[in-house]
Order: structure tokens, then C-alpha cells, then sequence
């Protein structure tokens, strides 16, 4: 290698300069677009902001007005509703892992199938269902009304619409945790499963005592996708209901779509304040999910 | 194994496991099953009430030229195409440097850059959502394919970081310790020995952000307007305004539209799962 002095310095601090080189293009493009649009949006959400004009300093105007707005409490108890039904998803697709979990012929077929529903877009999963309980014709009524005499418009009911659609949503996310707990299951330690089995251990106790505490990766990835997919939920939503009947199935990200970024959303402080909420709530989690994280790379 | 393997149950046990599997998968399926059935319905069938008998007659090739013909959706898969495939040699491509440094490098900040990443990647789309359509306006690329793309490659790099890295890191270090001791350059130990290793990573994230970014309808609502730019995920809702009960073409719509993902699973399936249950077996 030429000894010009440039040469000689990269040399000698090539191992301390290298990972900032190669961290370079990556991180600059991350800090750009999603780290700092999260400060900006703070800073929005105490302007009173058309979008276009000049934006006028409220100061906390903006989450004063969210603490009346009857729209902000209804998204908000919807996104609880989301969060606690959401999680039905994690029992059920290990349900649905341990019935898979078989050596027949054919078996890997069925588990591709199984876990469709996750591989097509939450657009074409909310049409399905839009049809699914459309009054008239979807297959839903009709049932109801062979079970009890009468249609019911699920989407179409203030009551209903948001369970209607979480159901909906149910039905990729059981299949997303199908797929995590078939993984988990495939790594279980056969020996520790025979030795309880000489035990006698079997059914429902082994399932807690032995099977559980091993499938606790799974299960952790699994409760940290579905706390995100509940509180990310807008596409079903915005396909389903549009937010209705009467905003009844509005949830924050899309109360902040309508308030921000919609056709007639104009209201930008007003809806950076919504998504900070919004992101607040998440930042509980996403630190539940470092924490646990790093206390694993300390280990590792 | 758990449960315990059905061969060793009596015989009418296992059976009944069998008659159960295609009835189960029928059941879970129904609505998939029920639209595709729908999307080759003719229109009369409709009308007449016959929603879930047998089709009166095979009207998918009809339906489906006619999606295509009368609406924009051959526009719409197209631009889908040109927002995905970028997006999946950018953020791949990036989230390699980015892992190969915070997996094999020592250094101070280490963690803190991981974990921004691994933290940024979790964030509300609604809180960057302001602040990007802006910048995004300002570079002059609002309603553009550009635009798009490079929003979703910054977002992706984050999730395709966190990847990456642990799968270096569960890579032999003692093989790069001896391309060091003999005098190797960082960037040959990078693009020499590392990245022929990555390449089942390489394809696992490929399929999994090809089918992200391909279902992703929020960016594509939010940042595109234009029947030369919207992708498929946004034209679909147009759509559907478009032909109101029409449901033999919005099923056949909606079948157009997840089919480039749900091919993508098939042909790549091993990868798929090996990208999706990264962590589920370890920590």
C-alpha cells in the first residue's frame, strides 16, 4: 500500500472510522425521515397550523381542546377496545399452532394456508369483511337470520361497527401468531416434553407447566406485534367505515387522518397533538419492548 | 413434540384429525373463499339473489377484463411495482451496511444507534406523517413515485437494521478475527466474507418488505394523488366508491390485488417464515 501520509491515517483508524462509514448512508436517511419528523411533530402540535399559511404559537390550546373534544374520548376508547380484543389474537393462534402442530401428509400445505390471510393487504382483508357482513347479501346476515329471524347490519350499527372490524383484524394477526408459536413449537426441547411425559404430565398441565414457559420468545414477539397492529389500526378503518356510523369507529390514527391529512384536514396542530397522544401511549410500549430487549443483549 | 403426535392416537382419532383439517381450513377461509367465488359470478347472479349457490355460470374471464378495461387498476399495479421493488434494493441494501457495522464493530454508541433504530421503527405512522409530507412537498416530490420511495426505504431501514444485525452477529466472528490478522481491509472483511453469508437474510427481508410496502395503504393514501403515481392498496378504496354493490368487480379487484404478494409467498415461502419468526425461537 503507497505511503502518502492520507493513506497512513486511514490505516491506522480504519477500525474506528468503519462503522460510522458504513452506518453513515443508513442512519442519515433514518434521522431524516423518522426521527427527527417525530420532534417536528411535537413542535407542530403546539401551532395553530392550516397547513400553508403562518402557524401561530397556542402553546398546550391544542390539548386543552382535545381534554372536550367528545370525538378524542370515543377514538380513545375505541383504541383501548382494540388493544384488550386484539390480544385475543395470541391464545387463539396458538390454538390454532397446536392444532397444526402434526406430522399427517399434506400438513405443510394446511399451514401455508392457514397463514394466508396475513400475506394479503388489511384493503382487501377490510373489503372481504365489508362484504362478509354487508346487509342483503353478505354471508354474516344471512346466518344471523337463520339463527334468529333477523339481519343485522353490523357495520352500520354505532354498537357494532368497531367489534366488526376488530374482527376483521383478528383474522391476519391470529395468523401472524399462528406462524410465530408453529416456530416456537418446532424449537422445543423434545427431551424436556419426554421427560415430563414420564412423569405422567399431559393435556392442559403440560401445556402450562412445560410447553409455555419455552414458547416465551413467541409469546413475546407475539404480544409485541399485536400491541403495535392494535394501535397502528387505520387501514381497516378507513376501508370499512370511514370512521362511522357517526364516528363510532374512530380510533386516534384515524381521527388524526381526518383532523391533518384527509381531503378536508386542516387542522395540522391540532392533529401532531392526536398523534403525539397516540404516540405516547405507544412509547410505553415500545420502551417495555428496549428494556426487555437490552437486558437480553447483557445477557447475550 | 407437543401435542402428542397424532400417529400414536387410535385410529379413529386420527380420522377424525383428517376430516377436521380441510373442514377447518374451509371455515377459516370462508371469506376468502367466498370473494373469489364472487369475483367469477356474472353480474345476473347478483341481481337475482344467488350470492352463495353455486354460480349460474363462469363469468371470471368477463369480470375480470372488465376491472381492467373500465377501471384504472392495470395504472394502479404498475405504480405498485415502482414504489416496491426500489424500496426492497434500498432498504436491503442499506440495512447491510448499517447491520454488518453496529453487529461487528465495538464502538461508543453502539446500542444507542440499535436501539434508535429498533425504537423508530415501532413509532405511530400519524406522528411522522406532517412533518414528512412536507419535506417531502418541499423537495418536490409530493405526489411522486420518488417521494414514496424514499420515505419508505428511510422507514424500512429500520426494521431491516435490526435484522440484519442479529444475523450477523449469530455469524462465526472467528472469521473475521482471521481476515484482520491478515491484514484485510474492513470493506473486503464487509463485501468478501460477510455479505456472501447474508444472502438467505438478503431474501428473507426481500419477500418480507416487498409484501410491507405492497400492502402499505396509509403512504400511499397520504403521499400520492395521481391516477400515475397511486399504488393499487389506495386505488382499491377509488375503486370501490367506483362500483358501489358491484361485488362480482370489486371481488375481482381485490383478488388482482393481493395476488402479486400472496405469489411472492408461495415461490419464497421458506424465506418468508424464517423473516417473520426472526426471534421467536431465542432470548
Amino acid at each position: 500500500m503507497a505511503a502518502t501520509p492520507q493513506a497512513g491515517f486511514w490505516k491506522r483508524n480504519q477500525r474506528s472510522l468503519a462503522p460510522w462509514l458504513f452506518l453513515a448512508p443508513g442512519l442519515l436517511v433514518f434521522m431524516i425521515y423518522v426521527i427527527i419528523p417525530i420532534f417536528q411533530s411535537i413542535w407542530i402540535s403546539f401551532y395553530d397550523w392550516d397547513g400553508l399559511g403562518p402557524k401561530t404559537w397556542a402553546g398546550l390550546d391544542n390539548y386543552r381542546n382535545l381534554l372536550d373534544d367528545d370525538s378524542f374520548y370515543m377514538s380513545l376508547k375505541n383504541n383501548l377496545i382494540w388493544l384488550v380484543l386484539y390480544m385475543l389474537a395470541v391464545p387463539a393462534g396458538l390454538g390454532v399452532a397446536l392444532f397444526l402442530n402434526q406430522t399427517v401428509a399434506g400438513i405443510r400445505l394446511y399451514k401455508s394456508l392457514f397463514f394466508f390471510p396475513f400475506v394479503i393487504s388489511q384493503v382487501v382483508v377490510g373489503l372481504i369483511f365489508s362484504w362478509f357482513y354487508a346487509p342483503g347479501f353478505g354471508l354474516l346476515p344471512h346466518i344471523f337470520k337463520i339463527l334468529t329471524g333477523h339481519e343485522i347490519a353490523v357495520l352500520a350499527e354505532a354498537k357494532y361497527a368497531t367489534y366488526g372490524i376488530i374482527a376483521a383484524g383478528l383474522w391476519p394477526q391470529i395468523a401472524y401468531c399462528m406462524i410465530l408459536y408453529l416456530t416456537g413449537l418446532n424449537n422445543i426441547n423434545p427431551e424436556q416434553v419426554e421427560a415430563a411425559r414420564m412423569d405422567n404430565a399431559k393435556g392442559i398441565y403440560m401445556l402450562w407447566h412445560i410447553i409455555i414457559p419455552q414458547l416465551r420468545p413467541a409469546t413475546f414477539i407475539a404480544v409485541v406485534v399485536t400491541v403495535i397492529g392494535a394501535l397502528r389500526s387505520f387501514d381497516l378503518i378507513s376501508i370499512m367505515t370511514v370512521g362511522g356510523p357517526f364516528g363510532s369507529s374512530r380510533v386516534l390514527s384515524y381521527f388524526m387522518y381526518e383532523q391533518a391529512l384527509s381531503e378536508y384536514g386542516t387542522a395540522m396542530g391540532y392533529g401532531a397533538a392526536i398523534a403525539v397522544v397516540l404516540f405516547a401511549i405507544m412509547l410505553v410500549f415500545i420502551t417495555l419492548f428496549i428494556v426487555r430487549m437490552l437486558s437480553q443483549e447483557r445477557t447475550a | 413434540m407437543f401435542p402428542t403426535p397424532i400417529a400414536k392416537a387410535s385410529p379413529w382419532v386420527q380420522t377424525s384429525y383428517k376430516i377436521m383439517l380441510p373442514v377447518a381450513l374451509f371455515i377459516w377461509l370462508l371469506p376468502l373463499i367466498g370473494i373469489a367465488i364472487t369475483s367469477i359470478r356474472p353480474a345476473s347472479d347478483l341481481a337475482a339473489g344467488n350470492y352463495f349457490g353455486m354460480p349460474s355460470s363462469f363469468a371470471g374471464v368477463e369480470n375480470y377484463s372488465s376491472v381492467f378495461k373500465n377501471s384504472n387498476i392495470g395504472w394502479y399495479i404498475i405504480n405498485s411495482f415502482r414504489v416496491t421493488i426500489p424500496t426492497v434494493i434500498g432498504a436491503v441494501g442499506l440495512s447491510c451496511l448499517t447491520g454488518f457495522a453496529l453487529a461487528v464493530y465495538r464502538f461508543r454508541g453502539n446500542l444507542v444507534v440499535f436501539f434508535l433504530f429498533v425504537a423508530g421503527n415501532f413509532v405511530p405512522f400519524q406522528i411522522l406523517a406532517i412533518p414528512v409530507r412536507d419535506l417531502t412537498t418541499q423537495l418536490g416530490l409530493y405526489n411522486t413515485t420518488t417521494g414514496l420511495v424514499l420515505f419508505h426505504i428511510a422507514f424500512q431501514t429500520g426494521f431491516c437494521t435490526l435484522f440484519m444485525r442479529n444475523f450477523i452477529k449469530a455469524l462465526p466472528f472467528a472469521l473475521i478475527e482471521s481476515a484482520r490478522v491478515e491484514g484485510v481491509s474492513e470493506w473486503k472483511i464487509f463485501s468478501r466474507i460477510v455479505l456472501p453469508l447474508m444472502r438467505p437474510a438478503i431474501a428473507a427481508l426481500a419477500v418480507l418488505i416487498f409484501t410491507f410496502i405492497w400492502n402499505d395503504y396509509f403512504w400511499a393514501t397520504v403521499m400520492a394523488q395521481s391516477v400515475d403515481v397511486r399504488p393499487v392498496t389506495a386505488g382499491m378504496n377509488e375503486l370501490k366508491g367506483q362500483y358501489k354493490v358491484a361485488w362480482e368487480l370489486i371481488s375481482a379487484a381485490a383478488i388482482v390485488a393481493a395476488l402479486p404478494p400472496v405469489a411472492m409467498f408461495f415461490l419464497m415461502q421458506k424465506h418468508f417464515i424464517a423473516g417473520l419468526t426472526l426471534g421467536a425461537t431465542k432470548g
